[in-house]
């Protein structure tokens, strides 16, 4: 081959007009912007009730880091999860099913956002912090996109735990470690996982079941579905109540956690009893938005008390035990 | 001659589109965005890890 002609492929390779057509705001879709809205959130709340102290700007770029680097997964989701998006209508309108990011920019797009929150976070906050975020980043990219979420109806209940280390990960970012305290934290948003996944996938079971994922209505009924996100919650609601157990929660959370809880508890037994249909659908909704207010609001009463100085603690009489 | 010659170097180069090309500068000025945040922001926690020590220096 002369040498025009090498060149020419080259060209051809490299200057190619495939792709290229995606606008910042398309790779900043890439990162998912509604689900980070909570995880910075939730970690904003594991960095302020953590014991000890951190100066201002250095829990800034942990908060950074720890929201790029669920941005990357989010990116490295829709990279994976491309095919499956392209036919769901919840999914059908997102950068790389409409051909306005490609897979590959995509999945470098990811990838490389993930290596500088991983560096980052170790290199200014540190590198305990930095194994967590590098751990969830894998967990939600590989363990719940590439393996469980087509494998098994228990997807997002394992999944789920990726999104519920951003807390420990902003304790981590304060304290260097993980402890009971951040431990009851993730476990809060873990047990609120299913409830408010299963939730929505009631609504839109139709969708999973036309792509082949086994969400838990797809493969076991909306009854069983139904009776899950019951127990869920049922263990839900006491976990909630760890932190006042723990001691680093007070009378603001305890009340706000209980008040909110039994709403939640209300709407599903609302849910419980509804039978399939357009009024589940409509239940189901209920219960979904309301579980993200819930989580913001319990989590935003551990915030107030912490730092506008609420914090009360309850006495359990737990002392000597 | 010369014209074979001429010929034989002439490539084709694919064409971006104008808005292929308008959507690259912003993009490109996006990450110029983030290069320049992500540089003050290594500085500033330089200064801050640094702490007092930043003025206490032997002149």
């Amino acid at each position: 081959m002369s040498d025009t002609a090498l060149h020419q492929d080259y060209l051809r390779e490299h200057a190619s007009p495939e792709g290229g057509l995606g606008s910042a705001g398309d790779f900043f879709e890439l990162l998912k912007p509604r689900v980070m809205s909570l995880v910075i959130f939730t970690a904003l709340v594991g960095i302020v009730v953590a014991p000890g102290s951190i100066h201002p700007v250095i829990g800034f770029t942990a908060l950074l880091c720890i929201a790029v680097g669920a941005g990357a997964s989010g990116a490295l989701n829709m990279w994976y999860d491309a095919d499956i998006d392209a036919r769901m209508t919840r999914t059908a309108s997102r950068p790389i099913p409409t051909g306005r990011v490609t897979p590959r920019e995509a999945l470098v797009f990811g990838s490389t956002l993930s290596v500088f929150a991983v560096m980052t976070m170790g290199v200014l906050v540190n590198w305990f912090a930095a194994g967590l975020l590098a751990f969830t980043i894998f967990f939600y990219a590989v363990i719940y996109t590439m393996w469980l979420k087509r494998l098994t109806t228990q997807n997002i209940v394992i999944g789920g735990a990726a999104g519920a280390f951003p807390p420990m990960i902003g304790w981590a970012a304060v304290t260097g470690g993980v402890s009971l305290e951040s431990l009851s934290l993730f476990l809060i948003i873990f047990m609120w996982t299913p409830p408010h996944f299963w939730a929505l996938a009631l609504k839109r079971s139709g969708d999973y079941e036309s792509v082949g994922v086994p969400m838990l209505p797809v493969i076991s009924g909306e009854v069983e579905t139904r009776r899950q996100i019951v127990i869920y919650t049922a263990l839900l609601l006491p976990i909630t109540l760890l932190p006042v157990a723990l001691g680093f929660a007070g009378w603001l959370y305890l009340v706000v956690t209980a008040t909110l809880g039994l709403g939640f508890a209300g709407l599903v037994a609302i849910l419980a009893r509804t039978p399939a249909g357009p009024a589940q659908d409509k239940a189901a909704m209920r219960v979904f938005f309301y579980s993200i207010a819930y989580l913001f609001l319990i989590f935003g009463a551990l915030f107030v008390e912490r730092v506008f100085a609420l914090y009360a603690p309850v006495n359990l009489g737990l002392v000597g035990l | 001659m010369i014209d074979d010659e001429a010929k034989r170097h002439q490539i084709e180069v694919p064409q971006w589109t104008e808005e292929q090309l308008m959507r690259r500068r912003q993009r490109n000025k996006a990450i110029a965005w983030v290069l320049a945040g992500l540089v003050t922001l290594f500085f500033v926690v330089t200064i801050v890890k640094l702490g007092g020590n930043v003025a206490n220096r032997p002149f």
